[in-house]
């Protein structure tokens, strides 16, 4: 099987191309890296070729305006964005050098290594928090020969829930408050070990104390893991992120590191959005 | 003033005017119960149920053959039309977001209106003559021809209840679709998915006119695949036609029994299913 793929992949990207990407995303520490994106929603064009690469053990923050594409742009990297009917994407988005957009690399498998956060905490309502957090295993069928109880406790611990649910693992995922099924979340998110953790707004359903924790908890993950994080909420990408890019209508007006963007944006258009100008 | 005692006397005229209206609807069904059951209660017995039909002018007998040949009915319907009407309703579900789904759609519309004895005489042309016999597994067919477009019409409601962000959450985690489907989209639409399946069941178990042209009514217990069967509709429909007072007394014991049957079937599965996680 593997055999076979990587047969196909040596075929449809030359040998020279992949080295040199893979140069590339070593030398920069390059975990995902996007060149030229473009997505569409029928004819509604929502990414204008966005160039922008994720940093291996970093927090990075999509920033903008609603509507901007921030959604859009981590939903393409990790090919939910094609589960809407009639969306379109094009250019690339490398994971390790390698375009997952590339015709033979099945979807399914990057979204086991490129994990997701939604906005609204949904764990699954027919589910235990066992369950919850062991779904990716149970169904993904990878849970085979490994220490299930011992993963969704190890799952619930980096999620920092499990003191919190420890005795009440068996009651529905539904049963706890938002913030920690945001949590839950998190934990069915990375009980599968996934390379990257994409978040998208994940505190904007919660309170503040709730948010508080989630961001701890963000700033952990980076150890490790890749997390990508959008959020409209400025003071959060300021707080948590390494890394920060502004969108603006489906464009990267600027990208760099947090406190280059937020102390001394260099695009005027940033500079206006930072300082409550228009959002 | 005026206007706010006006408008209280509209929210109060709503009120009455629904509640008057919901009495109308209910009013015949109640006496038609009650009916029922005046008449049709003094019949029960053991030997009502058990034994078989007696001959004319003579003992009336009991209804065991129609018991056991709706029973039988009701499981070859159930065989045959739960599994293509599921099947059929998480196709126009979860992946009928085309025109060809919608003309599924508008087929099974126009098959739920179809009379009945149109089915009949449709399976006694297409089966009956064909087998040149009249058969249990004729009448299970006709009856599944009219139970399919129900079941499928509410699997793709109650699926398309189920909330976006579950379905997802699933995929994100690199669940494959089919598993998706089958361990996180059907549990979260069980109950709804169970009350249509339970009134598509109850509907094929009073149908009488496809039954004529299918399995013709017989006085004794099952004798084989290709032989006549008895129905508790059938009987009720002979019974009902013959001037033998007796026999009329059983024709109401044969509706109630009916009633009780679908009615023990509903209780019975929801107590089955009634799972600790599902609301």
């Amino acid at each position: 099987m593997s055999l076979v793929s990587e047969k196909i992949e040596m075929d449809s990207n030359t040998h020279a191309e992949k080295v040199l990407n893979q140069q590339n995303s070593t030398l920069t520490n390059e975990k995902m890296k996007s060149i030229g994106l473009s997505a569409w929603f029928g004819t509604k064009q929502a990414l204008r070729n966005i160039n922008l690469s994720f940093r291996s053990n970093s927090v990075t923050a999509i920033i903008g305006p609603s509507g901007c594409g921030k959604s859009t742009l981590v939903r393409c990297l990790n090919r939910m964005h094609e589960l809407v009917r009639n969306s379109k994407v094009s250019g690339q988005v490398l994971l390790d050098g390698r375009d997952i957009y590339a015709r033979e690399v099945d979807p399914v498998m990057i979204r086991r290594r490129v994990g997701m956060v939604f906005q609204k905490p949904n764990p699954f309502p027919t589910m235990s928090i066992y369950d919850n957090v062991a779904a990716g295993l149970k169904l993904t069928g990878l849970k085979k020969g490994k220490n299930l109880d011992e993963i969704v406790m190890r799952s619930l611990k980096q999620a920092t829930l499990w003191d919190e649910v420890k005795d009440d693992l068996d009651n529905p995922g539904t049963s706890i408050s938002g913030g920690q099924q945001q949590r839950l979340c998190i934990a069915r998110a990375i009980a599968l070990q996934p390379e990257v953790i994409l978040m998208d707004e994940p505190c904007s359903a919660l309170d503040p104390i709730a948010t508080a924790k989630i961001e701890e908890l963000i700033v952990a993950l980076k150890r490790d893991y890749t997390v990508v994080i959008v959020t409209h909420n400025m003071q959060q990408a300021a707080r948590v992120s390494d890394f920060t890019a502004f969108l603006y209508i489906g464009e990267l007006i600027e990208y760099g590191s947090t406190k280059d963007i937020f102390e001394n944006p260099k695009v005027e258009l940033t500079e206006k959005y930072l300082t409550g100008g228009f959002g | 003033m005026t206007s706010y005692t006006y408008r209280k006397f509209k929210n109060k005229l709503f009120f009455w005017l629904s509640l008057g209206c919901v009495i109308i609807a209910v009013l015949p069904l109640l006496s038609i119960l009650f009916e029922v059951v005046i008449k049709g209660a003094p019949q029960l017995s053991i030997q009502f149920i058990t034994k078989p039909v007696g001959i004319m002018g003579q003992s009336a007998g009991g209804i065991g053959p129609a018991i056991q040949g709706t029973l039988i009915l009701i499981g070859l319907t159930s065989l045959i039309g739960i599994p293509i009407g599921v099947i059929s309703g998480i196709y126009l579900a979860e992946y009928g977001d085309n025109k060809y789904a919608d003309s599924i759609r508008i087929i099974n519309g126009v098959l739920t209106g179809v009379p009945s004895i149109v089915i009949g005489v449709t399976v006694f042309l297409a089966a009956v003559i064909f087998l040149r016999h009249f058969s249990p597994l004729a009448g299970g067919l006709a009856l599944s021809i009219i139970a399919i477009p129900i079941i499928a019409r509410t699997t793709e409601e109650s699926l398309k209840l189920v909330p976006n962000s579950i379905r997802e959450a699933s995929l994100a985690l690199g669940v494959h679709k089919w598993r998706t489907i089958i361990s996180v989209d059907l549990p979260a639409a069980k109950s709804a998915l169970i009350t249509g399946i339970l009134l598509a069941v109850a509907r094929i178990a009073g149908e009488t006119a496809p039954l004529i042209m299918t399995i013709l009514g017989s006085q004794t217990f099952f004798e084989g695949f290709n032989q006549p069967m008895d129905a508790l509709p059938l009987r009720i429909w002979r019974d009902a036609q013959l001037p033998y007072a007796n026999f009329q007394a059983q024709a109401w014991g044969a509706a109630l029994v009916l009633i009780l049957i679908v009615l023990s079937l509903n209780i019975g599965v929801r107590i089955a299913n009634r799972g600790r996680l599902v609301k």
